[in-house]
């Protein structure tokens, strides 16, 4: 393996343009956590005023004293939980389904679900919009978690993990007596861990930072999740009165998905080798 | 066949059956649900009228649509193709197995975790002449604060830079994932031959990850043709509708105005629009590959 690229050194051009690059990624989110240490007063005078103290909590004190922000805080997380707990049921159901076993129009129905993966949201977000009011699902969690559920890349993966499980693990379980759903749930299920945590990965990701749907489904500001609750914020502020605060919000709103995305980061990048590729 | 064999038979359907009722309320029905009211005069609140193409006939003659098209497309061609060829250098550049190259791709990664609204929050304090942090560091150059988000010639490319900031960690992703299945021993024999880097990356680098590349840019460009927060949150589609997406527009239309009839025709022929470019890029990838 000598000879291939990844075990060959960076040279210094490369190495001192990835550091900018690096830096030219780093400085806005620094300056962000910059400002947010910085009262909105001393902004006002100076926002230059960011790069030398006093620094101060004070708009972090703000947000949980009765500020929507922790409110948004739990709409997002229960808004996004759901989304992935749901999409990891209804994707190992179906895939299991579609790769294990035969019923009437199974190849039809599969064509039918991949072809959704050609179906851009922008042609169904505004009839989905008028079902919903029909439903009177808007302005709930339902409303705003069912049409992550829709995705056909899950259903599209996990078929895929399925029919690389070997089939002998089936027929030696059945012979066993196992029925059809204790072998998907005892046996199979268990070796689609690695796919759940990558897809569950995705889908929180996805459903935590979406904007359209949910800025047109939540108009009440108790339902707003932290996307559309920082984006009215951020409508609402003149210019800097309240800059500290909007973004003391902003890096208070991406912390649980940063711990989500450190925590899985291994995870996901592994997954991405196995799958995409294709 | 047996009664039981038939019912064995059909309970497949209690697997994929939950998924395919949710797919067919929330997907399938809203999507023909689309095309039929793109064929009426409708409102927000289920008032119809039949008007069969009249929607499309008014976008044909509607100028501020048209912008909207022009302004998607400059944007889409702003930001796919560097975007692709930044991604692909980062990812040829951090391939390897040291500590600073797997620091660096943190670091890179990092932006894809935040939503458009904090994207936008910072890069309006960003690129604001208010004092924003490039106004602060040209006036420590002694020079003049730049309007971006105001000027209808920097608008565009504003929004662009910001988005490529925010876009750069999943098709670095993607191309990593795709520089790793690329076989070791076929870079042992290019430098056995005393293959130059450059006949190396073109003879065998690019030809092995070539289906990423589609992948990639297939998913970007579907990705910016709906592009919709950034310029709804940093300029509202100024000034002037420099900045109107196609997108934006659809949401005006139908938020704003109510005339959810005409937004459906339009957001139908955005659809089309995506299809076309999408099949055409994939068509014409693997067209070479049979010449091949």
């Amino acid at each position: 393996m000598s000879a291939a690229p990844s075990s060959r050194p960076l040279s210094p051009l490369v190495t001192g343009l990835l550091l900018v690059g690096a830096f030219i990624m780093l400085a806005p989110m620094l300056w962000t956590l910059l400002l947010s240490f910085k009262s909105n007063a001393a902004l006002m005078a100076d926002s230059g005023a960011a790069f030398a103290p006093p620094y101060t909590l004070e708009n972090y004190r703000a947000i949980f004293a009765g500020s929507l922000t922790t409110r948004w805080l739990l709409n997002s997380l229960i808004v996004s939980t759901g989304a992935t707990l749901g999409v990891l049921v209804l994707s190992s159901l179906a895939g299991y389904g579609f790769a294990r076993l035969e019923f009437p129009f199974r190849r039809t129905l599969f064509v039918i679900v991949l072809l959704g993966l050609a179906v851009p949201e922008q042609a169904v977000i505004l009839p989905r919009h008028q079902l919903f009011a029909m439903a009177g699902l808007h302005n709930s969690y339902p409303g705003l978690i069912l049409p992550s559920l829709t995705g056909s890349f899950g259903v599209f993966f996990m078929t895929q993990y399925f029919r690389a499980i070997p089939r002998d693990l089936d027929e030696a379980a059945l012979l066993d007596g196992a029925s059809r759903f204790t072998l998907f749930w005892k046996v199979l299920l268990p070796l689609t861990i690695p796919a759940q945590a990558t897809l569950g990965v995705f889908t929180f990701l996805a459903s935590w930072n979406d904007y359209w749907w949910p800025l047109i489904s939540a108009t009440t500001s108790d339902y707003f999740t932290l996307t559309v609750g920082l984006a009215s914020a951020q409508m609402n502020y003149a210019q800097t009165s309240g800059l500290g605060f909007l973004m003391a919000q902003a890096v208070f709103a991406s912390i649980p998905i940063l711990i989500v995305y450190i925590a899985f980061q291994k995870q996901i990048v592994r997954a991405m080798a196995g799958t995409a590729v294709r | 066949m047996t009664a039981a064999h038939t019912a064995r038979q059909w309970h497949g359907y209690a697997f994929v059956g939950p998924f395919l009722l949710v797919y067919a309320a929330i997907l399938v029905a809203p999507l023909l649900l689309g095309i039929w009211i793109s064929l009426h005069r409708a409102d927000l609140f289920g008032r119809r009228e039949w008007i069969g193409l009249g929607n499309y006939a008014e976008a044909l003659a509607d100028p501020v649509l048209h912008q909207s098209i022009v302004n998607t497309l400059v944007l889409t061609l702003l930001i796919v193709p560097p975007l692709t060829l930044i991604a692909l250098l980062l990812a040829l550049a951090l391939n390897r197995a040291t500590r600073l190259a797997a620091v660096l791709r943190g670091v890179f990664f990092s932006s894809l975790v935040l939503s458009v609204t904090i994207v936008t929050l910072i890069w309006r304090f960003i690129l604001t002449p208010d004092a924003g942090l490039i106004a602060e560091a040209l006036e420590a150059a002694g020079r003049a604060p730049i309007p971006f988000l105001s000027d209808p010639d920097l608008v565009i490319p504003a929004i662009a830079v910001t988005t490529l900031w925010w876009s750069l960690g999943f098709p670095i992703m993607l191309f990593l994932a795709g520089l790793q299945q690329v076989p070791g021993d076929i870079y042992e024999a290019a430098a056995l031959d005393r293959a130059s880097r450059w006949t190396t990356f073109r003879r065998i680098t690019l030809p092995s990850i070539r289906r990423t590349l589609l992948l990639v840019v297939m998913l970007q460009t579907a990705a910016q043709l709906q592009i919709f927060g950034q310029a709804q949150l940093l300029t509202g589609g100024g000034p002037g509708g420099a900045s109107r997406t196609m997108v934006l527009y659809i949401f005006e239309v139908s938020f704003g105005r109510w005339e959810l009839g005409y937004a459906t025709a339009i957001a139908e022929l955005l659809f089309g629009m995506i299809l076309v470019v999408t099949l055409l890029q994939y068509w014409l990838v693997t067209r070479r590959e049979e010449e091949r």
